[in-house]
């Protein structure tokens, strides 16, 4: 009877626990950081800088939560996790958030037990050849031998692209996107595929990118955005309306530099419920009002992120595309502060 | 009658001849060319091929090297500096070989590990070099107390009265050991494990508030680069050689449940691939453990990395035990010594000796195999050349950095093989 009480007792406890541990914005609060799940190193996404501090667009979607949470970007432990190890390191509770360009998928939504808060990159699968190979549509890469990285998305995407155009090609497995840099620059390999930025960010290393072209197909979509656990609504909401807030200040020219000027009032009740001035609306799940102001200082607004990390003034050279706004012609789109 | 020889004999020497010197091919350069290059049709025919691949990769390599670009900020300007030459670009090691060897070690503190390192050459010395006092010993018993204070900070107080948990334990066997040799063995083991569980964490606290003394904290995750790897491989090491020759006595031992226990230990460790282990560590353990407790990730892939490099250093040992003759035991039984005194008077240091290579062999390969953690997203000296190439000054480099990489190992696994050569002339007895 006493060995049932103590089983009990510890059950009780356990899941006290659970429900403890459910409201991750407490937890975050209580230890004063965010941790935030990173990719080890990907050109442009995540990268330490010389100082060892992490620069990049999927960093900066950590910076920004951090800002709204704790009002300071700088609270932030990241945490590298590798392809095989983000999802582990998600449910098991050891990061917070997740933003390592992880595409959403169905399995990854429902199977696994995330919720995606959204989409910061819509990305898609491209190839890259040779000028030399006089090629320029990738259905006339019947019989080529392409680069590919193993176990990815992109692996299954070809070989439907392929067997869906009736075609043959010879896959060259490699395992991380500097090898493959080094194969096909060797010739091992006729064609490179890989998530379009990746290719971008790859060919801008070259030491003659003039010489290699980026075919027009693109053969998926690759909607890439930051995860967080299934079960804590709220703070899936914070993320969520977090990355919103990045992207409708873009649409409502909110900008690091006049935002301390448009945040003392404005004619446009948006920015002004946007901004905190009025409406509450960061009460609504236990934030300051101006959380979306604190996010948005942290970097800048969407436009701004993009073009100082993976934008056309930089190595990377990513022109808009579908990541445009959607008065531009693009995809994103900010649901109403309201 | 002295011309009687002149008529037979034409010329009779009467001086001897001065030594001619031996002719040019049978000495130095040439002799040794002709015996070890040119002796046979197959050797000419080998020596010319490698004297070809040998040109053939200076040739190719040599311009590289001798035309390495130190100073850059970037790929592009290394490129723009080399100007369509083909080169190295090391510049690369100039901008970010702290963080290979440090990783993301705060800059200003950088002498608290190179001041571990240091220390922990003189808590060696003792044990590798027999002519260094043995009071040194003392430092090394302290040292990883040392070690890990410099390196994570903190407070002073925490190590401190971690290392009092062994006294406690040793006073605890002083005073129960009239009570029997079982008992006070176990109290011995109690204590200090109840010591660490209950009285450490609050002590260190009150001596904290008492005298405030401490280094600034650095956290896990700013670890990295070539010190984590010897964090690790240094750890691994010196806690798998004690923990190796434990599990191969408990291998041989007669006694039914610690014969088992270490079989089985051994087996299952040997069974399984490290980066399995590796993942257990990272990803398995967060399920387990209640949520919220933060058990450092080194700390678990420490504990990982020794029980896998003693379970074959156990074996490495057994090896070492099974080449002694059986009269090694049967004399130190006639001695009248008991088990743990023949054990550590004659069996060990026999068995030891002759299983230098196997361990340091070993010890070599956990070394290396510290880079495995890459895969569980600490970052290494490889893990951060990944990082170093995402970014997008550096992004496309790629030799420079493993050439790099290669060397600090090299230096360090070449170091150990040397002391071991050292160590087997040093401990030969037999004489030939």
């Amino acid at each position: 009877m006493k060995t049932f009480t103590f089983f009990g007792a510890l059950t009780a406890a356990g899941l006290a626990a659970g429900v403890v541990q459910a409201a991750t914005l407490d937890d975050v609060r209580a230890r004063g950081n965010l941790s935030c799940g990173i990719s080890t190193g990907l050109a442009g996404f995540s990268a330490p800088d010389a100082n060892g501090v992490w620069q990049g667009f999927d960093v900066a979607v950590c910076r920004a939560v951090a800002a709204a949470v704790l009002g300071d970007p700088m609270a932030v432990t990241f945490v590298p996790t590798t392809g095989q190890t983000r999802f582990t390191a998600l449910s098991s509770g050891e990061i917070d958030l997740l933003a390592r360009n992880t595409t959403w998928t169905f399995s990854r939504d429902v199977d696994l037990k995330f919720t995606f808060a959204g989409i910061n990159y819509y990305d898609g699968q491209g190839f890259m050849v040779s000028r030399e190979l006089g090629v320029s549509s990738a259905r006339e890469l019947d019989g080529a031998t392409i680069c590919i990285q193993t176990g990815t998305t992109t692996e299954l995407n070809l070989a439907d692209y392929f067997r869906a155009n009736n075609m043959s090609y010879e896959p060259v497995p490699i395992e991380t996107n500097a090898e493959a840099q080094q194969q096909y620059l060797a010739g091992a390999c006729d064609v490179y595929t890989t998530d379009a930025s990746g290719l971008a960010s790859t060919r801008a290393t070259f030491a003659d990118p003039e010489n290699h072209i980026l075919l027009p197909e693109i053969i998926s979509k690759e909607p890439l955005g930051p995860l967080v656990r299934h079960g804590d609504d709220e703070w899936a909401d914070i993320v969520k309306w977090t990355l919103y807030a990045l992207i409708a200040a873009e649409e409502y020219g909110i900008t690091s530099q006049n935002i301390d000027e448009l945040a003392r009032g404005t004619d446009n009740p948006e920015i002004n419920r946007l901004l905190g001035v009025e409406g509450g609306l960061g009460q609504m799940f236990r934030l300051e009002n101006d959380w979306a102001r604190r996010a948005i200082s942290a970097g800048g607004n969407y436009g701004e992120i993009f073009s100082s990390t993976i934008g056309e003034s930089t190595p990377i050279g990513l022109a808009r595309g579908l990541n445009a706004q959607w008065t531009q012609g693009g995809l994103l789109y900010a649901m109403p502060f309201r | 009658m002295s011309d009687t020889h002149a008529e037979t004999v034409a010329f009779v020497r009467d001086t001897m001849l001065p030594p001619e010197p031996p002719p040019v091919t049978e000495i130095g350069a040439v002799r040794w060319v002709r015996e070890n290059l040119f002796s046979g049709w197959l050797n000419v025919l080998l020596t010319l091929g490698a004297v070809y691949v040998i040109v053939w990769l200076l040739a190719h390599i040599g311009p590289w090297l001798l035309n390495s670009v130190w100073n850059a900020g970037s790929l592009a300007e290394c490129r723009q500096i080399l100007d369509g030459a083909t080169g190295a670009c090391f510049a690369v090691i100039r901008d970010r070989g702290q963080q290979l060897l440090y990783g993301f070690y705060p800059a200003n503190l950088y002498w608290r590990p190179n001041l571990a390192l240091l220390l922990m050459v003189v808590a060696l010395a003792p044990l590798l070099f027999p002519r260094v006092p043995r009071r040194v010993l003392w430092f090394s018993a302290v040292y990883p107390a040392v070690a890990y204070w410099l390196l994570w900070g903190g407070s002073v107080w925490f190590p401190v009265s971690v290392l009092l948990g062994f006294p406690a334990g040793y006073l605890a066997w002083r005073v129960m050991r009239p009570a029997g040799a079982i008992l006070s063995g176990i109290v011995a083991v109690l204590v200090p494990l109840l010591w660490w569980a209950v009285v450490a964490g609050p002590l260190a606290g009150l001596l904290q508030s008492i005298v405030p003394l401490g280094l600034r904290p650095v956290r896990s995750d700013q670890f990295g680069g070539f010190m984590l790897s010897i964090i690790i491989g240094v750890t691994g090491i010196a806690l798998s050689l004690p923990l190796g020759i434990v599990l191969a006595l408990g291998r041989r031992s007669d006694m039914f449940l610690i014969k088992t226990l270490s079989v089985g230990f051994i087996e299952f460790i040997r069974g399984v691939p490290l980066i399995t282990l590796l993942f257990t560590a990272s990803l398995l353990l967060n399920y387990f453990l209640p949520p919220g407790t933060n058990f450092d990730i080194i700390l678990r892939v420490i504990i990982m990395v020794t029980l896998f490099a003693a379970a074959y250093m156990a074996e490495v040992i057994r090896g070492g035990l099974a080449a002694l003759p059986r009269g090694q035991y049967e004399a130190a039984d006639a001695l009248g010594l008991d088990y743990w005194k023949a054990q550590r008077l004659v069996i060990m240091p026999q068995a030891l000796k002759v299983s230098i290579p196997g361990i340091v062999n070993t010890f070599i390969g956990l070394f290396k195999d510290t880079t495995l953690v890459v895969f569980i997203g600490l970052l290494d000296p490889i893990g951060l050349s990944n990082s170093i190439r995402a970014d997008t000054n550096w992004n496309g480099i790629y030799w420079e950095l493993f050439i790099f990489i290669g060397l600090l190992f090299f230096i360090f696994c070449f170091g150990m093989s040397r002391y071991s050569q050292h160590l087997e002339r040093r401990l030969k007895t037999d004489h030939h």
